[in-house]
């Protein structure tokens, strides 16, 4: 188990961690998940004793990191696959990674072969693909067969065959009853391959949650309608209990019918706390045309979007809604 | 992907691994410092810098000794004349050593490494223990072929010195210990400084640069630097003729493990301190 108590990590005057606890069970994917800037790799660092915390505890296996007698027995990292000596073969990167900590030789030639880097293993770190890179840095991470696996953004710069591998291989890991904590920015690639989420702004916890409960009760549903007679049937929805907006901005889930402003305008509205069926039972009930009626769901990306709306570091001026 | 892919293969291990060692670090970073080329490199030009050079020197200032004049016959110093190269081969020690540790925070290298030994102060540790050691043995054979190469290019033309000489054998032995001390010195920069370039600079500075400054100085100040600047008072164990103004050997050696001392306990106590 990983677990973080009130974790704070201040540079000069920026706060990167605000008060962060949460705890990290086994046996599941955990997605870090957060904008850029949100703090997720100084809580990782934190978590591995590189940086130290201005104030609060993280412990793995109950221990603060620096004080595991054999750490890469109990966590295997990924921080940063770039960060190795450019001049030193793959084999010996790894060998020297698992001397210091008393792995023998043998399991370098077994993990070179789960990364499916055997072919290059003489080669020079400088001279393998970033995806080769990453696949290095995974091997690293599983000299020691640890219990706790801890991944920064892995499958960045990787083609979509080795992000599927990647996935593949968390989940496996995952099922045999380790700790895997993978940090990501992308909702999208959390939602396939995280079972839990820890989602964090600002270096402040946003939620902590499954995947299915966040996709519940995140991803708002509205019923996007067009009828000649919208102001008549805002009121019986409003009437009903349902919040409705006139001039429906709709989010982008679908287009509507073309045209210039066909998204907007006064005989378009936007309703939300009722589904479509409800709004449809309504319009007939009072004998109301629809032109139009969908159901829009919004995308997790979306629900991350709005959830972390307002702890995004650096936001493009016209971004803001 | 089945567990037996990612699990070590054979009987389950977890139960019976074992707490890492310093032997496993000393280890670890032989491995590192043999699996990079500039480790080839630049013990490559310590030795050759070491021998050769001090052969050449050796053979000129051999020749040049019956034109000499009567002070300059006085002063003759075939030991120290043969070790000559191995004053200048010193450089590459430095550069090597900063390197081995500075390589690794501009590559990224040593939060992996800190990551797996977290336990800061046995990661500098082993790793001037190794290089101290490979700096040694590298240091100890380059002086004594430099001697031997020095003294039978200087037979015949101007007097030799043999290793049973007074002073000699400790002088010769002496050169591959102050390389030994420089080694650990600038493992020490190295993590102290962090950037390559800086660390080589400062190590330069102290080696070559700021003793050099100190002989344009008046005599009051220019004498007490000849005889505590560390690497001035650590190489009066090289030299056979004590100069004015120098410590015995054996001290001046003393104050120059002094100096490394303090470098190093100020780089350790960094190293545990600061974010990697």
């Amino acid at each position: 188990m990983i677990e973080a108590r009130n974790l704070v990590k201040r540079y000069g005057s920026t706060v990167a961690v605000n008060d962060l606890s949460f705890s990290i069970r086994s046996g599941m994917v955990t997605g870090f998940l957060g904008p850029n800037g949100a703090g997720k790799t100084t809580t990782m660092r934190m978590i591995l004793g590189l940086d130290a915390p201005t104030q609060g505890s993280v412990t793995v296996a109950g221990r603060s990191y620096r004080d595991l007698p054999a750490p890469m027995r109990e966590v295997g990292a990924l921080l940063d696959a770039r960060a190795l000596h450019g001049g030193r073969r793959a084999f010996d990167h790894l060998l020297c990674l698992a001397q210091s900590n008393g792995i023998p030789r043998s399991r370098v030639e077994e993990v070179l072969g789960i990364v499916g880097l055997e072919g290059v293993a003489k080669r020079r770190a400088k001279g393998l693909s970033l995806g080769m890179g990453q696949r290095l840095g995974i091997a690293s991470a599983l000299l020691g067969d640890p219990a706790v696996l801890i991944f920064d953004e892995p499958v960045n710069g990787l083609d979509p065959d080795g992000i599927h591998w990647v996935r593949t291989l968390m989940r496996a890991l995952a099922a045999e009853g380790r700790i895997v904590l993978v940090s990501s920015h992308l909702m999208s690639e959390m939602a396939l391959t995280a079972d839990h989420l820890l989602v964090i702004g600002k270096g402040r916890l946003i939620a902590d949650t499954s995947v299915d409960e966040f996709v519940r009760s995140r991803s708002q549903q509205s019923v996007h309608v067009r009828s000649p007679q919208a102001a008549e049937l805002a009121a019986r929805c409003r009437e009903a209990g349902a919040t409705v907006r006139v001039g429906s901005t709709s989010r982008g889930a679908t287009a509507p019918v073309a045209g210039p402003d066909a998204g907007t305008g006064p005989d378009v509205i936007e309703i939300t706390e009722m589904d479509s069926a409800e709004v449809g039972r309504l319009a007939a009930a009072h004998g109301i045309a629809l032109s139009e009626l969908t159901p829009i769901r919004a995308s997790l990306e979306e629900a991350f979007m709005e959830l972390t709306r307002d702890s995004v570091e650096y936001q493009a001026a016209g971004a803001t809604r | 992907m089945t567990d037996a892919t990612i699990a070590r293969t054979g009987s389950d291990h977890r139960t019976a691994f074992r707490a890492s060692t310093f032997g496993d670090a000393l280890r670890s970073e032989w491995t590192k410092l043999r699996s990079v080329r500039s480790t080839f490199w630049a013990l490559a030009v310590t030795v050759v810098l070491g021998i050769a050079l001090g052969a050449v020197i050796s053979a000129a200032a051999a020749h040049g000794y019956a034109r000499s004049s009567v002070s300059g016959k006085l002063s003759w110093d075939p030991t120290g004349v043969s070790l000559a190269g191995v004053a200048i081969a010193s450089l590459a020690i430095a550069v090597l050593g900063v390197l081995c540790i500075s390589s690794e925070y501009s590559s990224g290298m040593i939060r992996t490494s800190l990551i797996a030994v977290p336990k800061r102060g046995r990661v500098l540790a082993a790793k001037s223990l190794v290089f101290a050691a490979v700096t040694f043995v590298v240091g100890e054979a380059t002086s004594f072929t430099a001697f031997f190469a020095g003294q039978a290019l200087i037979s015949g033309h101007a007097p030799h010195a043999a290793l049973g000489d007074p002073g000699v054998a400790r002088a010769v032995a002496g050169a591959g210990l102050y390389l030994t001390a420089l080694a650990v010195l600038s493992v020490a920069a190295g993590t102290l400084l962090r950037r390559p370039a800086a660390a080589i600079t400062c190590l330069i500075a102290v080696l070559f640069v700021l003793p050099g400054i100190a002989q344009a100085l008046p005599d009051s100040w220019r004498n007490p630097v000849t005889e505590f600047w560390p690497t001035q008072a650590g190489g009066q164990l090289t030299s056979v003729h004590p100069a004015a103004h120098t410590l015995q050997p054996w001290p001046g050696f003393g104050v120059m493990c002094l100096f490394v001392a303090i470098v190093y306990a100020i780089a350790w106590t960094l190293l545990d301190r600061r974010d990697a």
